[in-house]
């Protein structure tokens, strides 16, 4: 269960807002290893028609995915938890070698009241493992500036070919708690 | 070394893009980008140089984006292993245009030829299999690799695996283009799509 941090947050209609910005941008491969966090928009992709949910078994699958995607035509946007940066970063090479559109969305843990230490390293060198990579990185904290955040980030990572990772922080999704 | 009764792995992917007409073909990284090129360069060849693991991906993005071009990936035992679970991927995909073909010498060739987990134990055919590409098989013989590159063409009936045992002798390298962007743009181009 997710515990939210934030009172005016509660209602998650910010996975709605990405989707809709997603198919304004003519998204049609969806790449994704599931994250309680990307559940709902999970969803809204594996229920629409013109989007293609692809669960990976890995998330670097969905780096390389996404090249012979554009390849053929296509646009793509990989969904991942923070934790699946670190499996990405050889493929990450494939971006600028191949200058091919990358947009991912993540959905961050180990900060904002984390519970469990073991998210805590790879959540704190996310922006970084992707900076030092190449990918730009964009944040939204809280539901009011999700709409904006994905209009730029797909805006310049489709227009511009500016690879770039969004990061949705635990704050936006709540921080995740098991309770006995 | 040499086993008796391998198959020669450009007379395989010669035979493979032969009669090509509209496939699109990755080679990972490896050997088997370099006997692509051997083939003839061609603007729908997609040369990997790097993202070791990613060929069987990249063959997926561009058979869902293309569902209608037959898709073909080539490349190695030791490419093919550090993206096992693409095959998990693909076997729940199924894109009826995406065959593979693994060139398997049991050895990494490019770095001094250590053997490679399919010299002893792994089974990719056994793998693609239990992945949910039933259409997996192993060849050993020329007529074979024919038939396989006859069945690449039909788009209706995939996803489709081979897994054939070459001999593992060092060739001369014949190199493709190194511009990944130039590559990819070129593909883009003869499909049809403009530049950004």
């Amino acid at each position: 269960m997710h515990a939210h941090a934030d009172a005016a947050d509660t209602a998650p209609n910010w996975p709605d807002d990405i989707f809709a910005t997603l198919q304004r941008f003519d998204v049609r491969q969806v790449p994704y290893v599931p994250d309680a966090g990307h559940s709902k928009l999970i969803q809204r992709v594996l229920s629409s028609s013109t989007m293609r949910g692809i669960p990976l078994t890995t998330e670097e699958e969905g780096v390389a995915l996404l090249a012979g995607a554009w390849a053929g035509g296509q646009r793509g946007v990989l969904l991942m938890q923070s934790s699946g940066v670190g499996n990405c970063i050889n493929m990450l090479s494939l971006i600028p070698i191949l200058r091919f559109p990358f947009l991912t969305l993540v959905t961050m843990r180990g900060e904002w009241g984390e519970f469990n230490p073991w998210q805590v390293p790879m959540g704190s060198t996310t922006q970084g493992v992707f900076e030092l990579s190449g990918v730009q990185v964009l944040r939204a904290s809280n539901a009011a500036e999700v709409p904006a955040v994905l209009e730029a980030a797909a805006s310049q990572a489709y227009n511009a070919l500016t690879p770039t990772a969004v990061l949705l922080s635990q704050r936006l999704i709540g921080a995740k708690v098991f309770t006995k | 070394m040499s086993k008796a009764n391998l198959l020669d792995r450009r007379q395989v992917v010669s035979t493979l893009l032969a009669n090509r007409k509209d496939v699109v073909a990755i080679g990972g990284l490896g050997a088997s980008t370099n006997d692509m090129c051997a083939a003839g360069d061609h603007a729908r060849n997609f040369y990997l140089w790097g993202g070791m693991g990613g060929a069987a991906m990249i063959g997926l993005g561009l058979a869902l984006a293309q569902p209608k071009l037959p898709v073909l990936v080539i490349t190695g035992d030791g490419e093919m292993l550090m993206g096992l679970g693409s095959l998990a991927t693909i076997g729940l995909q199924k894109p009826a245009n995406l065959s593979i073909a693994v060139l398997d010498n049991e050895a990494y060739g490019e770095t001094g030829g250590q053997t490679s987990h399919t010299s002893a134990a792994a089974d990719l055919v056994g793998v693609a299999k239990a992945c949910g590409i039933k259409d997996s098989q192993s060849i050993t013989t020329m007529a074979e690799v024919e038939a396989f590159a006859k069945a690449v063409h039909d788009v209706s009936a995939g996803p489709r695996f081979a897994n054939m045992k070459i001999d593992s002798a060092s060739l001369e390298r014949i190199l493709p283009t190194r511009d990944g962007t130039y590559i990819v743009n070129r593909i883009r181009s003869d499909l049809g799509f403009q530049p950004i």
